[in-house]
């Protein structure tokens, strides 16, 4: 998946990237590669929350994070598309290039960046307006105001985020109205509607329905190739089923920060995970 | 209620005397809950009462101004001009005024008090200047509303030369509605949940987009009930309009216009008992009209809460 360059004149890959906070060589990006995160370590205000994360994303690929509560997995999810900046007394250090460039360099606007990296939180938070306008809602920011325009990113949109059969009559109806469930497609189909390169979801699938659930998976599965996708989830078995990609996270003593323990090809982590703490945790010895 | 209490206390004295077959832990056990139950009931007595107090309160209020005010209440009472020494006959002029007056106040307050609550909330960095502001404002509301009265006349009036006016009155009144809409707009925003805002962050929307677009609608609901508290505020302010738009039985066309509100009316009706059936009278129509316009906030509040 070819991405351009976020700020232009920044070269892909960034082979001549020179962040002072940066100490590990970097070499060229691999072609997949959608994030390449390196010795990131994030504090809110004192507290130390990530240490040494050193990570690549894969493009046109699930990705899940994996780990106990308070690893910081959410944490290092909101650090891709800085929506971490949002929280005051929040720091961050190391380097987080995408698509070649750091998004954390001067001259990068966080809203062109959130446009590209979507997000989809815990919590269903359609606005409190029509089906309709909550799918429109980003591509009238994006200026699109015809309606032929805007129909067609609707219907597509909700399409793609397996809601349209069941919403299709109802598009004036609040979307605070519907399912829980359906919200969270609702708000699946909201991301889609500005065409991100990729989507982060945090623990997307913890407060709903079995129904939509599935219905989540299916599209995850479905989109993949066009949309990279990251998910924080809780779910063991959900981490297995639909990621190619996973990181375990943990935080091994209370107050200090938390290290990405492994990351590799899911089938390799469930099976034959490298390290101990790893096993542990799949096992279901802790977390 | 009482037989809930006497089934306790039966239990009570069952326990103390004809329970010894029981062990003593499920003795303590059983005496404990039925203490908390005894305390459950007290409570909900207290609680009771209270909210029958407040409730009664209202009731009263409203059945004393009915009784004595709806003989006074009809079409001529309300559609004709007061004659006489204007204790007889009817009440329009001063409907209208009242109307007036509160409808621009809240025209010039209702803005400036969202935005400055937006900035409050949203844009100023939060620390001793906020707090220092937020303080102003909670002290601004609470100053009496004979000064600002005075403060108006004094401000408006002779320092800027308005006419005793609808347009004086309003600025007047503004003033002492700012604070009640700002503070209750900047809890509003305050409410809205973290992951509203990111939902709309998450889209690529910049703050003002968020702000405008997800966070105002969002918390439009009690934004509106602020509004309805400082409408209520204005609508029966005496002092401040008395100061500031006079006591003149007029018909206002222009925002420079003098005039006397219902309130002034009822006051100077009252005052020397001229005409107390007229006061009730007119007592009774400013209720009814804050009445209709607290229904029709909660009309426009339903629109936007919908579902919530």
């Amino acid at each position: 998946m070819a991405l351009d360059p976020l700020v232009a004149g920044v070269p892909t890959p960034a082979i001549t990237h020179d962040s002072t906070a940066y100490s590990t060589p970097l070499v060229s990006v691999a072609e997949d590669t959608t994030f390449f995160v390196r010795n990131m370590e994030f504090f809110y205000g004192d507290f130390h929350a990530l240490t040494g994360v050193s990570l690549d994303i894969h493009g046109g690929a699930i990705t899940a994070l994996i780990g106990p509560s308070g690893c910081g997995k959410s944490t290092f999810l909101r650090c891709l598309n800085r929506m971490n900046d949002l929280i005051a007394g929040t720091k961050i250090e190391g380097s987080v290039l995408f698509g070649g460039a750091d998004i954390y360099g001067s001259g990068v606007d966080p809203v062109d960046l959130r446009r590209r990296v979507g997000m989809i939180f815990q919590q269903p938070n359609p606005f409190p307006q029509s089906i309709y306008d909550n799918v429109a809602f980003g591509p009238r920011l994006q200026g699109i105001r015809k309606k032929s325009e805007l129909d067609a990113i609707v219907e597509d949109s909700l399409k793609r985020a397996n809601l349209w059969k069941e919403v299709k009559d109802i598009l004036g109806r609040n979307g605070l109205a519907i399912s829980g469930g359906q919200q969270q497609r609702l708000c699946i189909a909201r991301v889609l509607a500005v065409e991100p390169d990729v989507l982060l979801m945090d623990e997307p699938c913890s407060a709903i329905d079995p129904t939509s659930v599935q219905k989540i998976e299916d599209l995850m599965a479905e989109i993949k190739d066009e949309v990279t996708t990251i998910i924080v989830t809780h779910n063991m078995q959900q981490a297995a089923r639909v990621s190619d990609y996973t990181s375990f996270f943990l935080q091994e003593v209370a107050g200090e920060p938390a290290v990405l323990v492994e990351s590799g090809k899911t089938n390799d982590i469930f099976t034959t995970p490298l390290d101990k703490r790893t096993e542990d945790y799949i096992t279901g010895r802790f977390g | 209620m009482r037989e809930m209490f006497a089934e306790d206390r039966e239990r009570l004295k069952e326990l103390g005397v004809g329970a010894m077959d029981k062990s003593a832990r499920s003795q303590a056990r059983q005496a404990r809950r039925v203490r908390e139950r005894l305390a459950n009931s007290a409570a909900l007595t207290v609680l009771l009462i209270a909210a029958g107090i407040t409730v009664a309160a209202l009731a009263v209020i409203i059945l004393y101004v009915l009784i004595h005010g709806a003989p006074s209440i009809s079409p001529r009472f309300i559609f004709t001009w007061p004659h006489g020494v204007n204790a007889e006959g009817g009440i329009w002029p001063t409907i209208v005024s009242t109307i007036y007056v509160t409808a621009l106040a809240m025209l010039i307050a209702t803005p400036i008090a969202v935005l400055a609550a937006v900035y409050l909330a949203e844009y100023a960095r939060q620390g001793r200047i906020v707090t220092i502001i937020r303080f102003a404002a909670d002290s601004l509301a609470s100053v009496p509303s004979i000064v600002m009265g005075l403060f108006g006349l004094a401000f408006f009036v002779d320092a800027f030369h308005l006419p005793m006016s609808m347009l004086a009155a309003a600025l007047a009144l503004a003033l002492l509605m700012l604070p009640i809409i700002m503070r209750a707009t900047e809890e509003a925003i305050r409410a809205v949940p973290r992951y509203i805002r990111w939902g709309s962050y998450g889209l690529g929307a910049t703050k003002w987009q968020t702000v405008s677009k997800v966070v105002l609608p969002w918390a439009m609901p009690r934004i509106i009930t602020g509004l309805v508290l400082a409408m209520g505020r204005a609508i029966g302010e005496t002092a401040v309009v008395f100061y500031t738009m006079g006591m003149a039985i007029n018909m206002p066309l222009t925002p420079l216009d003098s005039g006397r509100s219902m309130a002034v009316h009822l006051y100077m009706l009252a005052v020397d008992g001229i005409n107390l059936k007229a006061a009730y009278g007119t007592a009774l129509m400013l209720m009814i009209i804050i009445l209709v316009l607290n229904s029709l906030a909660h009309l426009i509040q339903r629109r936007y809460r919908k579902v919530r």
